[in-house]
């Protein structure tokens, strides 16, 4: 931890509020992730904490060592860029795959029930 | 760094720390696959939150490469994980 440098008390505001507002979105999300009680209910909680988590948590970092000055902010805006577009790719492609497993399992269902009935 | 970042920034990962524990008990308990796929894509996704909060309290940038690597693979092995849910069922 680099006790000497100090950043202005602004700026370290800010880097504080959007630090545990990030995080909590975060964990509200990870609680819908445990408490909603259906798959597709599911899948909606933990986009909370990848989209706005990310983006708070991230304009944060950006914020502190814009005021620090130490380093370029790229790796922030990268993150920021890359959790925003992937996450609805791979949740779409995964409802997809859950939606086609629960057809197909009701199909096999009704499939054994009328042989069993035929 | 002042007292008020210090302390925030042990809140925000205390926090992100609960929220790595609910995607966990999601991966462990979850009923089907696909549960436990959503909670192994929660998870990475507060670990890589965890990093950045990480990478703040030192200042270096070597945490914010870590978090970027993990962004990067967790998609990929999320998307080959719903591919492979999607095909194994084709196959079966």
């Amino acid at each position: 931890m680099n006790g000497a440098v100090e950043i202005p008390a602004l700026a370290a505001i800010l880097t504080a509020f959007l630090l545990i507002v990030g995080a909590a979105i975060t964990l509200v999300g990870a609680l819908g992730l445990i408490r909603l009680r259906n798959f597709y209910q599911r899948v909606h909680a933990p986009t909370l904490g990848t989209t706005l988590g990310t983006a708070c948590v991230s304009l944060g970092s950006m914020i502190y060592f814009w005021a620090l000055g130490s380093r370029p902010v790229l790796h922030e805006v990268l993150i920021l860029l890359f959790v925003t577009f992937t996450t609805p790719i791979t949740l779409t492609i995964l409802v997809r795959a859950a939606a086609f497993r629960d057809r197909t399992e009701r199909d096999d269902l009704q499939a054994g029930s009328s042989a069993r009935e035929g | 760094m002042s007292t008020l970042l210090v302390w925030s920034i042990s809140t925000a990962q205390i926090l992100l720390g609960l929220a790595m524990a609910c995607s966990i008990f999601r991966v462990i308990r979850g009923p089907r696959a696909q549960d436990r796929v959503v909670g192994f894509d929660s998870l990475y996704v507060n670990a890589m939150l965890l990093l950045v909060a990480f990478g703040i309290r030192t200042g270096t940038t070597l945490y914010f490469e870590a978090a970027l690597m993990i962004a990067l693979l967790g998609f990929v092995s999320t998307v080959a994980l719903a591919k492979f849910l999607l095909r194994g069922e084709v196959i079966e």
